[in-house]
């Protein structure tokens, strides 16, 4: 099937005013009839949930930590991009817009991309008004820092912990609807399924993970803001409950997964100590601005890094890449990481890691400015490794970080599935096949503020099915596959651990379809993933019962749900038989080793639909037409 | 190295709970703390047993999830430190460590190490916020705000609302907490505009939750893995005073 994105006709910074004046409104009387489920409370999520609730809409929102203000975008740390263009260095919304495009290795649909550098003025505003205190100079103005694959400073932050400013912002928005009781907040709560009556998104089914009921609820329409599956590889820098379950559920309720090859590795995390880790820990890109990424030139060279003279070290990203240097988009970046290491010049433990080196820094501004721009990441890194990062120079190494695959969505932000939106990570639409740094917190907060507010109401206005009852037999039907699901994992009683197999299926994902991917490895892993699944279902251990708090059993259906996935994941790379952004594949590599697109064969999103387990999924395309910016080979040398 | 733990198991909010002892073997230095407990869990899943509950998430120091008492100190011995940035570099071999949860009246148990602060949320619920809607806001830059005063705001703004303060306090008090967020606000001229109500609202929750007063023994910066000072208790007290005329 040829999906239609239903980008509203006109130029492009036409499309989103004159979109919004054709779409439906519902006056503020008939608000209060309609009920919106909101599940995760991210920045999409808690923003979104805050907005309806303003609006006048019910919102029954949804978390499984135990408060909205848990949700992991609270762990970004550099920073939100925004075309206000204060600094007055030339920025513009076209020139964000065409940033994120190139950044996005022309896998981005353009309308939805050039909407989101429009509105990313008015989040600024948005949250200074709400309070968030972002860094300020002396005069009192907003300070700007700037970000990978970007020549200009438009980057807003709070110190070290701007995702936890913003989070803390829309969470305080969406605390004052639950006061005015315009929104009913659910945490501790985890969605296990979608429910669809006569086709169209109308509930879900939930598990309360303090007493284990298992209950539904039923809605007028369904935002997911569930956030991304970066977790299919055990160790990521998400949280550890980050999970694939409730847009996977969704998919096997039909709505499409769009790319969900597309996986970024962060350059810049603390490498792997051993085999006891349980996640990673990322280190802001913000300090490529003021850090200098080198190895040893030469292989086995185990001198301590300030013994290594100048002319024996290898600065290689200001070395390929001089006009981007230590801000080379993420991708890139991390590429360039992996070949030094497997050139046998990485540092560290294991010869995994390249050196992040402030030495320079320090000599030219001083230890107190670089204390005062990074100091809460300098004391994360030294609480981590033991190691003092103004001494010696950091040690880093690439780690999964952030998934720009998701449930396909339209220019509305609403799946295949009517009244089923998807916002922030957990949709697809705004990153192309790789996310420029501090674009995350800004398509969450666009999502959630400033589009899902227009574009729900048009769907309310023209959809003719009415909030269902919970007695319907959808979400009967729905509670008990459910019941038995859990019946299930508690009944194996096996010998390996949840954790086991999670940790089995990461090394497989890592491996195989990891920053590196070859026809062979992912046939490798399309043949070890089903394996492994089977081994789960027959051989996994579950204690407990599922009538009450079992942190086991919760974790057990995530991975489940990981393990099937993460074949969905193979089969969408190895179909794509290019390589662009995020996504390398060793065949397709310029003589340089750069990216290799194929844009005659595979400009388009690739959406798969479920078929049952026992069948490959359905591919759909969405064609990426290209009509403001002309596709090209990306360069940032 | 090989550790003995003594870790408080409670089944549910109506059980007695109590303290039990395992063993902690072959725990690597460079191991945090909640990994050196997913080792112990591993284990006792393996044996069939109830591993130990407790809560965390993001275990990079920001969600605020974490929640553990180790050795009578919330969050640990390492200052400014939440227990999931806690390396086992800082225990040694042969160390008995004692691990429980949050204790305080306004922070119910609900299993084993995992605690209901949900009355945080409720505070901030009654007031913790500017109360603008979406939209209609003016341009970021149109307001200056003295940079000494957005530092300030920002000091108070990174209280993670983990509840340290609260289980660190002999008075099982939330004046940490309440202050920051009310400091935080009260310092921007958008949070002045509603400020004595603010600071009313959330006052009268925080008593009705049940957390008891300050009374200035200053255990709960000691704890606070963010460094929030007491002096925003001094904050909060003037804007409640201020608020009275």
């Amino acid at each position: 099937m040829i999906l239609d994105g239903k980008i509203p006709a006109g130029p492009i910074n036409e499309k989103w005013d004159r979109h919004r004046q054709h779409l439906k409104l519902i006056n503020p009387a008939n608000k209060r009839k309609f009920t919106i489920i909101v599940v995760g409370t991210g920045l999409a999520g808690a923003s979104a949930a805050a907005t309806l609730g303003e609006l006048g809409y019910n919102v029954e929102a949804f978390c499984y930590q135990d408060s909205a203000r848990r949700a992991h975008s609270i762990a970004a740390q550099g920073g939100i991009n925004a075309a206000k263009n204060y600094p007055n260095d030339g920025d513009s919304i076209y020139r964000l817009f065409y940033d994120t495009i190139k950044g996005g290795d022309f896998r981005a649909r353009e309308a939805n991309v050039y909407r989101l550098a429009q509105v990313s003025v008015n989040i600024i505003d948005q949250c200074v008004a709400q309070g968030v205190p972002f860094a300020r100079d002396y005069a009192g103005y907003l300070d700007n820092r700037s970000f990978g694959g970007a020549q200009l400073s438009r980057t807003f932050y709070a110190r070290g912990q701007t995702g936890q400013q913003l989070l803390l912002g829309a969470y305080q928005a969406l605390s004052r609807q639950v006061y005015l009781g315009k929104v009913k907040m659910h945490p501790r709560t985890e969605m296990l399924d979608l429910v669809l009556v006569d086709g169209e998104a109308k509930g879900i089914v939930v598990r309360d993970m303090v007493t284990g009921k298992i209950s539904a609820y039923s809605a007028d329409a369904v935002c997911l803001c569930t956030g991304g599956y970066g977790n299919v590889f055990y160790l990521s820098t998400n949280a550890m409950g980050c999970n694939v379950t409730a847009t996977y559920r969704a998919y096997k309720k039909g709505a499409f997964f769009a790319n969900p090859c597309f996986t970024q590795i962060h350059p810049t995390c603390i490498p792997v100590s051993g085999d006891h880790q349980s996640k990673l820990t990322l280190m802001s890109e913000s300090l490529r601005n003021d850090g200098r990424i080198w190895v040893p030139k030469n292989k086995g060279d185990n001198r301590r890094p300030a013994d290594i003279p100048e002319v024996d070290r290898d600065y290689y990203l200001e070395r390929k890449y001089p006009s981007f240097g230590n801000l080379a988009p993420r991708d890139i970046s991390s590429r360039a990481a992996k070949e030094v290491c497997d050139e046998g010049r990485g540092v560290g433990p294991g010869g995994l890691g390249v050196y992040l080196d402030f030495s320079d820094a320090i000599g030219r501004l001083g230890e107190s400015v670089i204390r005062q721009r990074y100091g809460n990441l300098f004391e994360m890194y030294e609480r981590i490794t033991g190691e003092d990062a103004y001494k010696q120079p950091m040690r880093i190494y690439p780690a999964v970080h952030y998934t720009m695959g998701g449930l396909w969505v339209d220019y509305n932000l609403e799946s295949n599935i009517p009244g089923l939106f998807v916002l922030g990570e957990a949709n697809f639409s705004d990153h192309g096949a790789n996310r420029l740094g501090a674009s995350a917190l800004m398509q969450g907060l666009a999502d959630g503020y400033f589009v899902i507010p227009y574009t729900i109401a048009d769907y309310l206005a023209r959809t003719n099915i009415p909030k269902p009852s919970t007695e319907q037999p959808e979400f009967l039907n729905s509670l008990e596959e459910q019941r038995n699901l859990i019946k299930k994992l508690l009944s194996i009683k096996g010998k390996r651990t949840v954790n086991d197999f999670h940790r089995e299926l990461g090394k497989i994902m890592w491996d195989n379809v990891g920053m590196a991917r070859s026809e062979e490895s992912l046939k490798d892993a399309l043949n070890k993933i089903p394996t492994i699944r089977e081994e789960f279902w027959e051989n996994v251990i579950v204690p407990g019962s599922g009538g009450e708090l079992n942190q086991e059993l919760e974790k057990a259906g995530r991975v489940a749900d990981f393990l099937e996935f993460a074949e969905l994941m193979a089969i969408d790379a190895l179909h794509r038989n290019e390589s662009c952004g995020g996504h390398f594949r060793v065949e397709y590599q310029m003589p340089d080793g750069e990216a290799k697109r194929d844009d005659e064969n595979f400009c388009y999103v690739a959406a798969w639909g479920y078929r049952g387990q026992d069948n490959a999924p359905e591919l759909h395309k969405e064609p990426l037409a290209f009509e403001n910016v002309k596709l090209a080979i990306r360069s940032y040398k | 190295m090989n550790l003995t733990l003594f870790v408080w198991r409670q089944r549910d909010k109506d059980s007695q709970g109590k303290l039990e002892e395992y063993k902690a073997h072959d725990i690597s230095p460079d191991m945090s703390f909640l990994e050196m407990l997913d080792v112990v869990n591993e284990r006792l899943i393996k044996e069939g047993k109830e591993p130990i509950a407790f809560d965390h998430d993001c275990r990079e120091g920001i969600c605020g999830m974490c929640s553990q008492v180790i050795n009578g100190i919330p969050h640990g011995p390492q200052g400014k430190t939440t227990v999931c940035q806690l390396h086992m570099r800082h225990f040694k071999d042969g160390d008995r460590i004692y691990i429980e949860p949050w204790r305080a009246r306004a922070f119910p148990i609900i299993k084993d190490l995992i605690v209901d602060r949900s009355a945080l949320d409720r505070i901030i619920q009654a007031g913790g916020y500017v109360s603008v809607h979406t939209g209609g806001v003016p341009d970021a830059n149109a307001i200056l705000i003295p940079k000494p005063d957005a530092d300030t705001a920002m000091d108070a703004a990174e209280c993670i609302g983990c509840g340290a303060c609260v289980a660190a306090c002999p008075n099982g008090s939330a004046m940490l907490f309440t202050a920051a967020k009310v400091t935080h606000l009260a310092m921007l001229p958008q949070g002045k505009v509603e400020a004595a109500r603010r600071v009313c609202l959330m006052t009268e929750q925080m008593l009705k939750e049940g957390f008891g007063n300050c009374t200035n023994h200053y255990e709960c910066q000691a704890a606070c893995p963010k460094g929030i000072k007491v002096s925003f208790i001094a904050k909060l007290n003037r804007e409640f005073i201020k608020a009275q005329f």
